[in-house]
């Protein structure tokens, strides 16, 4: 029973993923980028690595495909051209395929090192508790370098993408907060019955 | 029969060949080159998961997340890139990024 889903959800993985390359629009190819992340959240939930599996989807289906469809519905690209004369590579890229594919089928069934016993959750009652639980405490270096990964991929890409435009009106805070009541406002002795 | 390590290697392996041939094939959009190196870290993030879980070591789910931080702040990253690029020179084709002549 699972390993008819497995076979199933390897099926759809292998061909979205075959999608991906061969779509001529960019925005199948980001469709189909997302049915591969869903699929491959889908294997890994089969054999227990549930929270993997979520994240999985939070963030390359929520995040990351998302941040693709921005960027190519955002440039004006005729894809179209982009797209003439791709037919060429498709023999070299066949050629680095099959050796790369070759080469990976024999280091992987040489040997496997690994049992046959599935066992997402060593020493915890669930999945997320057992990653939680060494996550915090022995990798807590590497979790804090992630956090600061993230934060210099972020301030990165918003100083890449930032642009001044001219003449549009900004709040200046430097001069706003060093104004004081004297040169803000004026005192005017209005004559009684006759107005400014 | 059940389900093996064997069987999560082949289905990465797969993920990683279509990946690097995704490069090859589409030389001139890199859009698509970015999608393909998503692919590629996809298979190495299977890949850990299979051997984490069927060795019964949780190591290798954290080591696969950290992947896909470096994932995601690459994808940014690059995407960010881009759009400069796209700014400057209005196109986005590889073989137009010869701004450094290098």
């Amino acid at each position: 029973m699972e390993l008819i889903a497995f076979y199933i959800l390897a099926a759809i993985v292998t061909v979205s993923a075959v999608a991906v390359i061969a779509a001529k629009n960019p925005v199948h190819s980001v469709l189909w980028l997302i049915t591969a992340f869903f699929t491959s959240a889908g294997l890994l939930v089969l054999i227990g690595a549930e929270f993997l599996a979520m994240l999985l989807v939070v963030v390359y289906v929520g995040a990351v495909a998302v941040l693709f469809l921005f960027v190519v519905m955002m440039l004006d690209v005729d894809f179209v051209e982009l797209k003439q004369g791709t037919l060429g590579y498709w023999p070299f890229a066949a050629l680095v395929g099959v050796a790369f594919a070759a080469e990976i089928a024999l280091v992987t069934f040489a040997r496997s090192t690994a049992g046959d016993e599935i066992n997402a959750n060593p020493g915890a009652a669930t999945n997320a508790e057992a990653i939680g639980q060494v996550m915090y405490t022995e990798y807590l270096l590497l979790f804090q370098m992630s956090g600061i990964i993230l934060l210099v991929a972020m301030i990165g890409a918003i100083v890449l993408t930032l642009r001044h435009k001219p003449h549009v009106k900004r709040q200046n805070i430097a001069k706003q907060t060093a104004r004081t009541r004297k040169d803000a406002t004026r005192r005017i002795d209005v004559e009684s019955g006759k107005g400014l | 029969m059940d389900i093996t390590v064997n069987h999560f290697l082949a289905v990465s392996a797969i993920l990683f060949t279509v990946g690097v041939v995704g490069i090859f094939v589409n030389r001139k959009n890199i859009i698509v080159i970015l999608m393909a190196i998503e692919l590629i870290l996809l298979s190495v993030n299977i890949n850990l998961v299979a051997f984490s879980v069927f060795s019964g070591t949780i190591v290798g789910q954290i080591f696969a997340m950290l992947v896909l931080t470096v994932a995601a702040a690459e994808a940014a990253v690059g995407l960010a890139i881009l759009v400069v690029f796209f700014r400057n020179r209005g196109d986005i084709a590889v073989e137009s990024i010869d701004l450094m002549k290098g």
